[in-house]
C-alpha cells in the first residue's frame, strides 16, 4: 500500500521523485487543481448568459479569452494529467513491475504540464481552444496567442512522452507470465490511448509550429494573404484532436472496466470484447476527423466518406456499453459512490453517443453544427462521460492514496448535483442548439426561447459548482481526518474480487 | 473471462450496425437530394467580414447586413470572406456555409413564405462575433421594390 497521507513526506520528496504513485500524485493533485481553475471559469461563462446583455463579464474579448482557456485549461491540463495520474498508479501495479519503463522520463513529463498551464494562464488567449486561422494568425492579439502555441507545445511533448512510457511499460515490463491479453482492461485502455496519441500529436505540432511562422510573418502556411489555406491547418488540427477525443474517453472507459465489475461483484461480462473494442476503437479514431469540418465546403463525396467513418466508432463504443450492462445484470451490485459515477457516467456515454449520430448525419449536421448542439454534445462526453468516470476512479482509489475513507453520504450528494446539473446544462444547450443560437458568443438576441434555456442551463451550472465545493470539502477532510480504510476491503464487497491496491510496491 | 457464449452480444453489435447503415443511407439520399441546386437559381454574393455581412445580387445590387429576397424564387449564395473566417447561417432555412478567404463556396435556399429571419455568424471571428448579425427579409414576388 501506498499511504501518502498516513506517513507523510517532506513534500520535496515527492516533488522529486520519479517513483511512479509520486508521480502519480503530482499528476492528481495538478490535475485536480485546474478542474478547479478551469470549472470557475466555466460558472463566470455561464453566469454572463443567464440573461442577454452584459452581466458579470464586462467585454467581449474577456469573455472570449475565458471560454477559451476553460476548454484549454479543462482539455489539456484536467483530463489528460488526470489519466496520467491514474495511470501512474495502477498501470505498473497491473502489469506487475516495480514502476513506469522510464521513470526519470515520467517525471519529466510531469514537470513540463506547469510550465505549459502557467503559459496558458498567464496569457490568457482568445482564439478558442483551436486557435483556427487567419484569425489566429490576423487578428488574436498577441503575446497571449504565442503563449498558448508554446504552452499547447509543451503539453504535445509531455503526451508523448507520457504515452511512449505507457507504451514500454505495458508490452516490455508487464510480467513474464502474463500474456498480454490477460492485461486488465485499465492498462489496455492506456495501450490504446498512448498508441493514438503517438500517432495523433506530431501532426498538431507541427501545425503550432507553422501557425507560429505565420504569426511572426515569415511564412504563410494558412494564411490566405499570403497564398496560404487556412482548410489545411482545420485538417491538421482534427487529424490530432478527433483521436485525441479517444485519448480523452478510452482511459475514462478503462476506470469504468475497473468500477463495474468490482461493484457488481461479477467478473466482467467479456474480457476479450472490451480488449477489441479498445483496439477498434483506436483505429477509427483516425478516420473521421473531418467531420468537424462538414460546413467548410467540402465536396458531397468527401463528407459521405467522414461520415461513413464516424459512424464506424459507433459499434465499437456500443461494444462497451453492452459489456458494462451485461456485467451488472443479474450482479449483486453495491451502489457505493464509485459505482454510481460509473454508472450514470454510462448513461450520459450514451446520451452523447446517440447526440453524436445526428451529428454526423450530413443533412442534421448543417442543423447543429456549431452551434450549442456541439456545444451539449461534446460536454456530455467530456464531463458526462469522462468527467464522470475519472471522479468515479478518484473516489474508488481514494482509500488507495489516503488510506481513510471518504464521506459516503457527501459522495453521493455530489453525484447526484453532478448529475442533474449535467443534464440541466448539457442537454438543455443540445435544444438551444436546435433553436438556432451560435457557440462562443458573449451575447444574444432577447429572443424568448434562448433566454429560457440559457437560464435553465446556468442553473445546472450552479448546481454542478456547489456539488464541486462539496466534493472538494470531502477530499480536503477526509484525507486528514476520514475514517481509515479496511485496505483489504475498503468498500466491503466481500474481498472476493481483486483489487489493484493489493499489490505491495516498495518506494525506491 | 471467455467461459459463457457471446452471441447475445454479436447480434446487439449486428444491430447497431444495421441501425448506422440505416442512418448513414437515409443521410447519404437526403444530402444528395439537397445539394442539387436548380439550374435557374439566381446567384447572391454573401462576403463575411468582421463583423457584418454584404450582399451582392445577379443584377448588381448591393446590401449590407439587410438580405431581401424574393418569395417562391431559388438562390444560390456563393460566401465568402475578406479576413478571418465566419459562417453564413439562416437558421430557419439550414442555410449553413463557412466563409473563407480565399474561397468560394456554395449554398442554395428558396423560401416558401414572405417574413423576416435572423442571418448570424456561427463561426467564432472575433471581438464583436456575438454580434454579427443581419436580416433576410423574404418579399412577395410581385413586389417591385
Amino acid at each position: 500500500m501506498v499511504l501518502e497521507f498516513q506517513k507523510p513526506r517532506p513534500i520535496w520528496q515527492i516533488m522529486f521523485s520519479s517513483h511512479h504513485t509520486d508521480v502519480g500524485l503530482l499528476y492528481l493533485i495538478t490535475s485536480l487543481a485546474f478542474l478547479f481553475m478551469g470549472g470557475a471559469l466555466a460558472l463566470a461563462l455561464r453566469a454572463e448568459l443567464f440573461l442577454p446583455g452584459s452581466q458579470i463579464i464586462g467585454d467581449s474579448m474577456t469573455y472570449n479569452r475565458m471560454f477559451t482557456v476553460h476548454g484549454t485549461t479543462l482539455i489539456f491540463l484536467f483530463i489528460i494529467p488526470f489519466a496520467s495520474a491514474v495511470g501512474n498508479y495502477f498501470v505498473p501495479i497491473m502489469v506487475r513491475y516495480k514502476d513506469m519503463a522510464y521513470p526519470k522520463l515520467n517525471a519529466i513529463a510531469f514537470w513540463m504540464i506547469p510550465p505549459a498551464g502557467a503559459l496558458v494562464w498567464l496569457g490568457f488567449a482568445d482564439f478558442t481552444w483551436y486557435a483556427t486561422p487567419p484569425y489566429s494568425i490576423i487578428a488574436a492579439p498577441g503575446p497571449a496567442a504565442d503563449m498558448w502555441i508554446f504552452g499547447l507545445k509543451i503539453l504535445g511533448i509531455s503526451s508523448v512522452l507520457g504515452a511512449i512510457n505507457f507504451i514500454i511499460t505495458i508490452l516490455k515490463c508487464k510480467h513474464p507470465d502474463m500474456s498480454l491479453g490477460q492485461v486488465p482492461l485499465l492498462a489496455w485502455s492506456f495501450l490504446s490511448s498512448s498508441l493514438i496519441i503517438i500517432v495523433a500529436i506530431p501532426t498538431f505540432a507541427a501545425a503550432l509550429l507553422m501557425l507560429l511562422t505565420d504569426r511572426l510573418g515569415v511564412s504563410g502556411f494558412f494564411n490566405p494573404a499570403m497564398g496560404g489555406d487556412p482548410i489545411a491547418y482545420q485538417h491538421l488540427f482534427w487529424f490530432t484532436f478527433h483521436p485525441e477525443v479517444y485519448v480523452l474517453v478510452i482511459p475514462a472507459i478503462g476506470m469504468m472496466y475497473e468500477i463495474i465489475p468490482r461493484f457488481s461483484r461479477r467478473p466482467i461480462f467479456s474480457h476479450n470484447s472490451g480488449v477489441f473494442a479498445f483496439v477498434l476503437l483506436s483505429m477509427v479514431s483516425f478516420s473521421s476527423w473531418a467531420h468537424h469540418m462538414q460546413a467548410t465546403g467540402m465536396s458531397f463525396t468527401e463528407k459521405t466518406v467522414f461520415m461513413v467513418g464516424t459512424l464506424a466508432a459507433v459499434p465499437a463504443s456500443a461494444m462497451h456499453v453492452f459489456n458494462f450492462v451485461a456485467t451488472m445484470w443479474n450482479g449483486r451490485i453495491k451502489f457505493a459512490t464509485p459505482m454510481i459515477w460509473a454508472v450514470g457516467g454510462i448513461a450520459l456515454f450514451f446520451s452523447a453517443g446517440a447526440g453524436g449520430v445526428v451529428n454526423a448525419a450530413m443533412p442534421l449536421d448543417f442543423q447543429t453544427h456549431d452551434s450549442y448542439w456541439v456545444v451539449g454534445h461534446f460536454h456530455l462526453f467530456v464531463m458526462g462521460t469522462i468527467a464522470f468516470g475519472s471522479i468515479g476512479y478518484l473516489y474508488y482509489m481514494f482509500p488507495y492514496v489516503t488510506g481513510r475513507m471518504y464521506n459516503e453520504r457527501m459522495g453521493q450528494v455530489h453525484f447526484v448535483m453532478s448529475f442533474i446539473g449535467t443534464v440541466l446544462v448539457f442537454f438543455t444547450q443540445h435544444v438551444l442548439g436546435l433553436y438556432g443560437m451560435p457557440r462562443r458568443i458573449y451575447d444574444y438576441p432577447p429572443i424568448p426561447e434562448w433566454i429560457t434555456m440559457n437560464q435553465i442551463a446556468t442553473v445546472g451550472a450552479m448546481i454542478i459548482g456547489v456539488s464541486m465545493v462539496i466534493f472538494l470539502i470531502n477530499m480536503i477532510y477526509s484525507a486528514g481526518k476520514g475514517k481509515e480504510a479496511d485496505t483489504h476491503d475498503p468498500f466491503n464487497l466481500g474481498g472476493k474480487y481483486y483489487y489493484p491496491f493489493e499489490a505491495k510496491t516498495p518506494h525506491h | 473471462m471467455g467461459h459463457h457464449s457471446n452471441w447475445p452480444e454479436w447480434v446487439y453489435v449486428g444491430v447497431v450496425i444495421a441501425l448506422m447503415c440505416w442512418v448513414g443511407g437515409e443521410a447519404w439520399n437526403a444530402e444528395r437530394l439537397i445539394e442539387h441546386i436548380p439550374a435557374d437559381a439566381e446567384i447572391i454574393k454573401v462576403t463575411g467580414q468582421q463583423w457584418f455581412w454584404s450582399f451582392e445580387h445577379e443584377d448588381g445590387t448591393k446590401e449590407i447586413g439587410v438580405l431581401h429576397v424574393k418569395v417562391g424564387k431559388a438562390y444560390k449564395f456563393e460566401v465568402t470572406s475578406k479576413d478571418v473566417n465566419h459562417s453564413f447561417n439562416i437558421h430557419d432555412y439550414v442555410v449553413l456555409m463557412d466563409a473563407i478567404h480565399g474561397r468560394i463556396n456554395t449554398v442554395w435556399f428558396a423560401p416558401m413564405e414572405v417574413g423576416e429571419h435572423a442571418i448570424q455568424c456561427k463561426e467564432y471571428c472575433g471581438l464583436i462575433h456575438y454580434n454579427m448579425r443581419g436580416k433576410l427579409i423574404v418579399e412577395e414576388a410581385d413586389s417591385t421594390s
